[in-house]
């Protein structure tokens, strides 16, 4: 670091954390003991059954870990470690933007067409709302997502700890996930909270270097702020976003030592993307030097704080970027990358792959890329085409995001968040909010393997964890049903979570696994009702947990 | 529909049977993608026991329960070669400070330099090979297990230009070259020539994740946080339907899929339900260990000391295919401040712990067969920073096991001369270490894996010589 560093930290790692801040890592540990300690995993033993599901959400102390004074560890995120997304496939050459318009689906909705459009474009739909849907002009449909009115409505209980407690995302360790998550299960604009997800992945910080949960939020604003919004506008508004700044080490970037992070980072991974010939390593050095000036205080009692532009930490001389030379800034290094002739195709390319697995073929490619220029960098324009587009209605599945899968089985059966587990059961599967792996963000294309599904089995057990049969209640409790057959106890189970859709062979496995599993073990009368609550959750797991419900 | 439910009326003698009659068929061995036997509407996954000198082609995972694959796959690695090599990696994670696990006490530029965090003279056992250096005195078991030979010492690894950042430099490390674009694992890379289309347990995470070292770009590897946590647990499931209800989970993972998505999530199911077969002998079961130790491992150090107990269980299993394991070491080295503390409690835990478990391998005969390597991603910075290190280049590495050659690789350099960042300047590369560990232990080609990396013998490399590891 430089030895003009205002911002107090001359060395970012030469400051040592404040006793006591535990890591992400640590924290995780400690909420898995927790978990574990509280509800004991071995499986029962027959015999007497206590009835202890509900033993896991009691804490009896809750822990603060207040972090405001951490300073910023010094790491470098790179793009392209394992396990980072597979870039999107962003063709070098791609043809020009075109004013015609996309292909777009012209029929009216169908059930499975409603059923994905609010597994992707939301977070599952909640009882009957695809139904609902079927019918209606697709159109009109897909603008009731991207066109909404006003802001949004939270319907339902507030979000709770399992205390009952109201949530303090800016200050407990798991509850900032848990804060967005409610936002994601109750909003009625749920393409926005989609959206924001999306920009949370596509401009990547993690509270691990940003190190406070109260700046990851205002950076959740503010791509809540700009989902659906103008491109531009975003990003300029993310490029001195202070958790962005700290990130990628805006705050360190002067015009003594240029520090060449962010001005990597913003062609590369926000803009225009690599290997395209887009922009040269001199077109970074440059850029760097557009970005100086941005900078914060540092002290021992707040870490940092007050962001602000210093003009005399700014370079203020020529800059040659992308052929262009002029005195520019940040605001001009904005303007540059969004008008650079290879930009639209990134974006749109980009944007489409966290909706379509399999890249837009070149009519499509150049009609997106002509609706997003003809709005000025609109993301509507360009989200309301795809929406309606055929690769995405009738094209093949994709792998649902951990968060967005625990999102939809809590929609499903309509529960509130009323316990924090989330945090570290939907990091256990492979994603926890607000700290993506890398700058890069998550690997969408890879979210399972062996444990991060058992994870999610483990995150459904949970969902189901209030509302499930007990197999053995305590005396003058209801008993479950002692004669449901087969065909009713699948009916129930599926009905348990919404309806959700099973291909044919899936339906018939655990439809034969219902038939089969009570032959000639349910025998004697005492039997036949706990056997019958254990089918029942048996079926609710395999259906919650099934290859298809992975998929939308 | 196809045969998916249709387990129950096969049992495995049958299937063995089929798959002996279609091998005697002359049919070829079956691997993902390959086009299905017609008419059977099965999934398109297939599994290769070997069993006697005799490949068994089977076709459909639809018609086997997972049970019996795991019977069949047991069966089949038991006739499997015994001498299989097994490399164990524990990372130490944060970038652990090599001039305390190995201080030079005798240097009086490191007492300048470390003036609080120094250690003194006489506090550890000497180093034998370098009399400068001493063992910081909780490492007194990596001393002992040296002194028998069987501790190979890089006192200052690392590469050019070295990187401060601890997700570049652990990444350099993981996918074993200097390269962020990298995605494959190195040792995920060693899986994909040396692996098994079928055999998750193969690559071995013993984590909540997988670790980046271990990703593959063609075989399976697994993730597990331990076999007592893969339980598959849930509220309200119990006797008498455990068994069929994760049975019936894993069939949904051997059913047809129409898209790659769909695919990926039936083989994730499937996947998860082999290891869990797999490993489910292992686990805690009723509060009663579910295998036992020949050795006391400590109580002390969170997950690491049960991790390795089981894992040289499952090693001792030959039935298993475990050819690479990942594990982190106790806590983190990323010691900014408190390093006194900090360094002491989670290296004499963390070494306790592989002690334990090379005398476990030792008592179940073994130890030939598995090296342990012990990394991080940088060493820190030799100049103190009041109670603490800042990151630095250098570090320090070890192997350990009967096997290896236990000679030090690459001298230390000593604190006279710095590098311009005042970091301790390197003596060997880590490729260099990773191409002698899969020319020399591992039986493949460094290059296949290691770019430019040659076969790994001992000789020149494109990064410096490249040591006699294994004796």
């Amino acid at each position: 670091m430089s030895a003009v560093d205002t911002a107090g930290t001359s060395s970012a790692s030469a400051k040592a954390p404040a006793p006591g801040a535990a890591s992400n890592q640590d924290q995780l540990r400690r909420a898995r003991a927790h978990a574990k300690s509280g509800h004991g995993h071995a499986p029962h033993g027959k015999g007497v059954h206590h009835p202890t599901h509900h033993k896991h959400v009691k804490r009896s102390k809750r822990r603060k870990h207040r972090r405001k004074h951490k300073p910023a560890t010094h790491v470098t995120p790179v793009a392209g470690l394992p396990g980072a997304p597979a870039p999107p496939a962003i063709p070098v050459n791609p043809p020009p933007p075109s004013s015609s318009p996309p292909p777009a689906v012209a029929a009216s909705i169908s059930l499975s067409q409603a059923r994905r459009l609010l597994w992707r474009a939301g977070f599952g739909p909640t009882p009957g709302q695809a139904e609902k849907l079927v019918g209606q002009p697709l159109e009109a449909v897909v603008q009731g997502l991207t066109r909404p009115v006003g802001a949004a409505t939270l319907s339902g209980p507030e979000p709770t700890d399992d205390e009952g407690n109201a949530l303090e995302p800016a200050d407990v360790w798991g509850e900032d996930h848990c804060w967005w998550l409610d936002r994601m299960i109750r909003s009625d604009q749920q393409l926005v909270e989609r959206m924001t997800f999306i920009w949370h992945d596509w401009f990547a910080n993690s509270n691990e270097k940003v190190n406070s949960q109260q700046r990851m939020l205002d950076q959740n604003a503010l791509f809540r702020e700009h989902a659906l919004g103008n491109f531009q506008d975003l990003f300029l508004a993310v490029t001195v976003n202070p958790a962005m700044l700290v990130f990628l080490d805006g705050i360190y970037n002067d015009r003594y030592e240029p520090n060449e992070n962010y001005g990597r980072e913003m062609m590369e991974l926000f803009s225009l993307g690599a290997d395209r010939g887009a922009y040269t390593e001199t077109d970074i050095r440059e850029m760097a030097r557009a970005l100086t000036g941005w900078t914060a205080e540092w002290t021992e009692s707040s870490g940092l704080q007050n962001f602000h532009f210093d003009a005399s930490r700014h370079d203020a001389g020529n800059k040659t970027v992308f052929g262009q030379t002029g005195k520019w800034n940040y605001e001009d290094a904005v303007r540059l990358c969004v008008s650079h002739p290879l930009h639209a195709s990134f974006f749109v390319s980009k944007l489409w792959s966290y909706f379509v697995p399999a890249p837009p073929d070149e009519a499509t490619l150049a009609s997106l890329q002509g609706l997003y220029l003809a709005s000025g960098y609109g993301i509507r324009a360009v989200v309301e085409a795809i929406l309606q587009h055929p690769d995405f209605l009738q094209g093949p599945d994709l792998v649902t995001p951990p968060v967005v899968y625990n999102a939809g089985l809590l929609r499903a059966i309509g529960r509130p968040i009323d316990t924090t587990a989330w945090a570290w059961l939907s990091a256990s599967a492979g994603q926890q909010l607000f700290y993506p792996p890398n700058v890069s963000g998550w690997d969408f294309t890879h979210w399972l393997d062996t444990s991060t599904a058992k994870a999610r089995w483990e995150m459904a057990s949970y969902v189901t964890a209030k509302t499930y049969p007990n197999p053995w209640p305590p005396e003058g409790q209801p008993r479950y049903s002692e004669t449901e057959d087969p065909a009713a106890a699948l009916e129930s189970a599926l009905a348990y979570w919404g309806d959700p859709l099973l291909s044919g062979e899936s339906r018939e496995c655990v439809a034969a696994f219902a038939a089969s599993c009570l032959e000639g073990v349910a025998t004697a009368q005492w039997q036949q009702s706990p056997y019958r609550a254990i089918r029942q959750n048996a079926l609710r797991m395999l259906i919650a947990t099934a290859p298809d419900m992975q998929v939308s | 529909m196809a045969r998916s439910c249709s387990c129950n009326d096969f049992t495995r003698a049958q299937l063995m049977r089929a798959g002996v009659a279609q091998a005697g068929r002359g049919l070829p061995s079956i691997e993902r993608g390959m086009p299905l036997p017609a008419g059977t509407g099965m999934d398109r996954r297939a599994f290769l026991l070997r069993t006697a000198g005799a490949v068994l082609t089977v076709y459909g995972a639809a018609a086997l329960s997972p049970r019996h694959l795991e019977e069949g796959i047991a069966q089949a690695a038991a006739a499997a070669p015994p001498n299989q090599p097994v490399l164990v990696s524990i990372f130490m994670e944060g970038g652990w400070d090599a001039l305390s696990v190995l201080a030079p006490v005798k240097e009086a530029r490191y007492h300048e330099l470390r003036p609080s965090l120094g250690l003194a003279e006489g506090a550890g056992a000497p180093f034998s090979e370098d009399e400068s250096l001493m063992w910081h005195p909780q490492a007194a078991g990596l001393s002992q297990l040296h002194a028998e030979g069987k501790v190979t010492v890089f006192p200052a690894i690392g590469y050019d230009p070295p990187d401060e950042s601890h997700f570049t430099s652990r990444h350099y490390w993981e996918v074993g070259e200097l390269n962020a674009q990298t995605r494959s694992g190195w040792m995920g890379r060693y899986l994909d020539i040396a692996g098994d289309p079928s055999n998750p347990l193969q690559g071995l995470s013993l984590d909540y994740s997988l670790a980046p070292a271990l990703a593959t770009t063609r075989v399976p590897v697994a993730a597990m946080s331990s076999p007592s946590d893969y339980n598959f647990w849930a509220y309200g499931l119990d006797e008498p339907l455990t068994g069929p209800t994760l049975e019936t989970f894993g069939q949904l993972g051997a059913l047809p899929a129409g898209s790659p998505a769909f695919a990926q999530a039936r083989a994730a199911s499937l996947d998860t339900s082999i290891i869990r077969n797999q490993v489910a002998p292992f686990a805690e079961h009723e509060g009663k260990p579910g295998f036992t130790s020949p050795v006391t491992y400590p109580s002390t150090g969170g997950e690491f000391p049960a991790r390795l107990a089981v894992l040289a269980a499952m090693i001792a299993d030959e039935a298993l295919p475990i050819k690479c394991v990942s594990l982190n070491a106790v806590g983190s080295y990323d010691t900014h401040s408190d390093e006194r503390n900090t360094l002491s409690t989670n290296l004499g835990e963390t070494v306790e712990s592989v002690v334990a478990f090379q005398r476990d391998l030792e008592a179940r005969k073994l130890d030939g067969r598995v090296i342990i390597q012990l990394w991080s991603e940088f060493g820190r910075r030799p100049r103190e920073n009041g109670s603490g290190t800042d990151h630095g280049a250098a570090g320090a590495a070890f192997l350990i096991g009967s096997r290896v050659k236990g000679k030090m690789v690459g001298e230390f350099p000593g604190l006279s001369k710095l590098d311009p960042n005042e970091n301790l300047v390197n003596t060997s590369d880590y490729r260099a270490m990773y191409a002698g560990l899969l020319g020399q232990w591992l039986q493949t080609e460094a290059g296949l894996v290691i770019p430019e990396a040659g076969t790994g013998l001992a000789g020149p490399s494109a990064y410096g010589t490249v040591p006699q590891l294994i004796t």
